[in-house]
């Protein structure tokens, strides 16, 4: 009986186990490994916020005047944003970052390879990094102001370090 | 089929089941990007969608309609 157990917890642990995704506390490798094809700003001894979104994303049309208004208070203090667009249509992720107007930084991961190591649990995600590149905050989704009160709260603190 | 032999069939089905599960596609939410296309929603025109409903709502009044609510009179 013991050993049917075992067996039907092993199984359940096997069938809820899930892919390995970026969690707080771990360390941000260089995105330019990541995004070996993107222009990406210096991000040595920043604070970086690392936005996932994509064109066919509502909420991260929404959260792109958010994110503007965040490089605009905090970029000067030692905030790095970059967008990373996950689009698989190149002329898509173009149109889209034409038309939002994003004064941030923007990178094409059409390869996909930044979004499996962060595995982004929706869209958009986001992940908030200390200035030691250590991942401190994790944003699943965004949801208007309330969001952006807490990247405020956060940013703040992560500045203040 | 006694008990302790389904529990036995089900612990070792399960871990082969599991298994096959590590196999299926499973689309990531940044993989969306095809299933986010207007083509992909269940109903293409909203309005004629509405119009349906209201249609059979009407006509199905005395069943219900397409709520969950009792029969009516069918003067929707």
């Amino acid at each position: 009986m013991k050993t049917i157990i075992t067996l039907l917890a092993l199984a359940c642990s096997t069938l809820l186990s899930s892919a390995d995704a970026a969690k707080v506390g771990q360390q941000m490798p260089k995105l330019s490994q990541l995004l070996p094809a993107a222009t990406l700003p210096n991000t040595s001894g920043k604070v970086v916020l690392v936005d996932f979104w994509a064109s066919w994303c509502g909420p991260c049309k929404a959260s792109f005047p958010a994110l503007n208004r965040l490089q605009a208070k905090y970029a000067a203090k030692g905030l790095v944003i970059i967008g990373i667009g996950v689009d698989e249509d190149a002329a898509k992720y173009k149109t889209f970052a034409a038309k939002m107007g994003a004064t941030f930084s923007l990178a094409h991961d059409s390869t996909h390879q930044a979004a499996s190591f962060f595995s982004p649990p929706t869209m958009p995600s986001s992940y908030l990094v200390d200035r030691k590149g250590v991942i401190r905050h994790v944003h699943s989704g965004f949801q208007g102001a309330k969001t952006e009160a807490e990247y405020v709260a956060e940013i703040e603190a992560l500045l203040g370090k | 089929m006694k008990p302790h032999h389904f529990l036995i069939c089900l612990a070792l089905a399960l871990p082969s089941l599991s298994s096959c599960s590590q196999q299926l596609v499973r689309v990531k939410p940044y993989e969306r990007g095809v299933l986010a296309k207007p083509v992909m929603s269940e109903t293409l025109d909203p309005l004629q969608k509405a119009m349906t409903e209201h249609a059979y709502f009407s006509r199905e009044a005395s069943f219900g309609g397409g709520g969950v609510g009792g029969g009516g009179c069918g003067c929707n």
